[in-house]
């Protein structure tokens, strides 16, 4: 290490320190996402500084490496509880694992609300800041059925995460069968539908490559597939190029969740026909104003009505809206959407 | 010293009066058709895999009906299994040496991602672009084999490393964010020539899957029919003896390592010709993917045996397994459930088929 390197070092170090007495008499909050290279956490980080710098908060962010990185969230949860702040935003790596570190930081009397992602139970956390998954898949779902010239002639291919079947990959599939008007049977299991439209699922881990393979494998069991749900955009992109290798891709709706850049441009290119866009910026904005209202006076956020979290929006991305459903153009949802 | 006075010989000699005079010799106490069986099976380590395939497609054939025995099924299942093909063939050379690149398919995706964003958001033309690739590909393994040989770690420690360092620099590089199939076909066409169709009747070949063969069969005639191959599998087999019969074994490994990342920057081209788009996301699993084609495939984790034909016959395996479960309308867990005893399986036999005596 060079002498120059480390005389740096020294100053970062001594600058820090300053600005560390200079807000010391300000309200401290935490931002602790599951990692920092996802496009939805970056824009659920540049929500929360704006956020902060608007409410005169000092915000400080934490990411774990990788998802599922529950060791490194413990850490940076341990570290704001030394810091003395005032309230915990995270977005847990792991529903259950976190719950004693969390305890923790609530009897330290911080505030502590989930962002994305629900703990399990969801009252680990003071409150949940969340996308109603389910209703993200319900508005694809109607918004298909109304498309459809004739619904009851519906073949459809189901293309979910993966074989752990997580909440959120079952809120958004059995979100997307109830809005079409299929009976989803069992709500927290994928694949016991008995409707005799339905194809079959297969798994995509959320990405092209596994869209691709599991699309073949549906079009392999039945070639007249007109109706695909997806998990994700990514999933979709890889169904598409299914169908377009099979000559297909004219036969098809393709449905799917998340309001990502690229998705949203998908739709504007009529690839994906609709998406149900979530909102990870509002979600930090209004976790930190909830921060900021509990700093100031201890008032506690609310859930939204008839639902265990607080629910941050959806809304359905088209470029060809049906009547009873709102919607946004692609145009406009290119504005808001993220990554 | 032979006479008769001697077979009294001394006290403590008494004894060997009553020890067996024979001469020693090999015996061969058994001889039943699974030793036969053993001994064949070690002159020819892609039997297994080859027997294995052909039963599966004939009993999938059987119990998933006639929509997987179509031609274009089982050209399907060519088409799927091409990227952890190629994958698996960088494998094999890694563990004919007795070693294992956990990085393969990290190498591909950062390839993928680095001539995506060279010829697509900075517009430097694609055949540039895919020689940078190449080169990165090169160097990724080069650094894997300078690490196993110069600084002396384990391959497995090794590549563990680097495959989180690759991983890493994909995620910055490409932010977690897909390149979209439109914006590929718009600004470099070429990047999906391995996607191209050949129609053959119903059968769809697509040129990525002949690029699978062509390297399997290049590599196969260069490990078997060169002297560089040969030393590739006497290093695996015992490096101590090989560097005593004169061969740079070192150099050789690191020549290994970069042929592989070669090949997975083959493999990254391939990958979104197939895919469509360049998804920094995809084939998280594919290095493990690609040991499993390699294993199923009869190459031995040990070292110094097996034909790399093998991996491709055990990447095969995987996919026939998977569609004809698929087909057969069977559940994604127990796809996985399945291939995980095929794996254990392959092992199993590979070390039954290693005690072979003489």
């Amino acid at each position: 290490m060079s002498k120059s390197f480390k005389i740096a070092l020294l100053g970062g170090v001594a600058a820090m320190a300053m600005t560390g007495a200079v807000h010391a008499q300000e309200t401290t909050a935490c931002l602790i996402t599951k990692t920092d290279t996802n496009p939805f956490f970056v824009k659920m980080r540049e929500g929360a500084v704006a956020a902060a710098e608007a409410a005169g908060i000092n915000l400080q962010t934490y990411a774990g490496a990788i998802d599922g990185d529950v060791a490194g969230q413990i850490a940076a949860v341990e570290t704001c509880i030394a810091a003395g702040a005032s309230g915990i935003l995270i977005t847990p790596s792991d529903s259950r694992a976190l719950a004693p570190v969390v305890t923790q930081a609530r009897e330290a009397g911080i505030l502590v609300i989930a962002l994305d992602t629900p703990f399990e139970p969801a009252d680990t956390a003071d409150a949940t800041f969340a996308t109603d998954n389910f209703r993200a898949g319900e508005l694809i779902g109607q918004w298909a059925a109304a498309t459809m010239a004739d619904p009851s002639e519906a073949r459809i291919a189901l293309l979910d995460l993966n074989a752990s079947e997580v909440s959120v990959d079952y809120l958004r599939n059995n979100g997307f069968l109830q809005g079409f008007g299929i009976d989803i049977m069992d709500p927290t299991d994928i694949g016991d539908e008995t409707d005799e439209r339905i194809v079959g699922n297969d798994v995509t881990n959320g990405n092209e490559e596994g869209g691709r393979t599991a699309m073949e494998n549906l079009l392999q069991l039945d070639s007249s597939i007109n109706v695909v749900y997806t998990i994700n955009e990514p999933a979709a992109a890889g169904a598409y190029e299914a169908l377009r290798a099979f000559g297909l891709e004219d036969q098809a709706l393709i449905v799917s969740v998340d309001g990502g850049c690229p998705g949203v441009q998908n739709v504007a290119d009529g690839v994906i026909g609709a998406t149900s866009m979530q909102f990870p910026l509002l979600m930090a904005s209004l976790g930190i104003e909830a921060i900021a209202a509990f700093a100031a006076d201890g008032s506690m956020p609310a859930n939204s009505e008839g639902l265990d979290f607080f629910d941050t929006g959806v809304r359905l991305v088209t470029d060809q809206p049906v009547d009873g459903i709102e919607s946004i153009t692609s145009t406009e949802a290119l504005e808001l959407c993220w990554g | 010293m032979a006479g008769p006075s001697d077979k009294q010989g001394q006290d403590f000699e008494k004894a060997l009066n009553q020890s067996d005079s024979a001469v020693a010799e090999f015996v061969r106490d058994r001889h039943g058709p699974l030793d036969r069986l053993q001994h064949v099976l070690h002159a020819n380590p892609t039997l297994v895999p080859v027997i294995v395939l052909v039963a599966a497609v004939v009993i999938f054939g059987f119990v998933a009906g006639e929509r997987f025995f179509t031609p274009f099924n089982l050209t399907l299942i060519m088409q799927q299994v091409t990227i952890i093909g190629i994958l698996a063939a960088a494998q094999s050379l890694v563990i004919i040496t007795a070693g294992i690149d956990l990085s393969v398919a990290a190498i591909m995706v950062l390839i993928s991602v680095i001539t995506g964003k060279l010829s697509i958001d900075l517009g430097v033309p694609t055949p540039i672009a895919l020689l940078v690739g190449f080169a990165c590909g090169a160097a990724a393994g080069y650094m894997n084999g300078w690490l196993v040989t110069r600084v002396k770690l384990p391959p497995f420690i090794v590549t563990l490393g680097t495959w989180n360092i690759f991983f890493a620099l994909n995620l910055w590089l490409s932010g977690a964010q897909s390149i979209r199939s439109q914006d590929i076909d718009a600004n470099a066409p070429m990047l999906k020539f391995f996607g191209e169709n050949i129609a053959v009747g119903s059968a769809r070949l697509t040129t990525g899957t002949i690029l699978m063969i062509v390297i399997f069969i290049v590599l196969w005639y260069v490990l078997n029919k060169t002297a560089w191959g040969r030393h590739v599998y006497m290093i695996g087999d015992d490096k101590d003896a090989a560097e005593l019969a004169g061969i740079q074994t070192d150099r050789t490994l690191r020549q290994v390592y970069v042929l592989a990342g070669f090949i997975c920057a083959l493999a990254a081209w391939a990958s979104i010709g197939r895919v469509g788009s360049i998804s920094p996301q995809s084939f998280y699993e594919g290095n493990l993917q690609s040991i499993t084609a390699v294993v199923i495939g009869g190459i031995s984790l040990f070292g110094g045996r097996g034909s790399i034909l093998g991996a491709l016959f055990g990447a095969l395996i995987v996919g026939v397994f998977q569609s004809g479960l698929r087909l057969a309308g069977v559940d994604v867990l127990w796809q996985v459930f399945a291939i995980g005893w095929l794996i254990i399986l392959a092992v199993a036999i590979d070390q039954w088929i290693r005690k072979v005596s003489a």
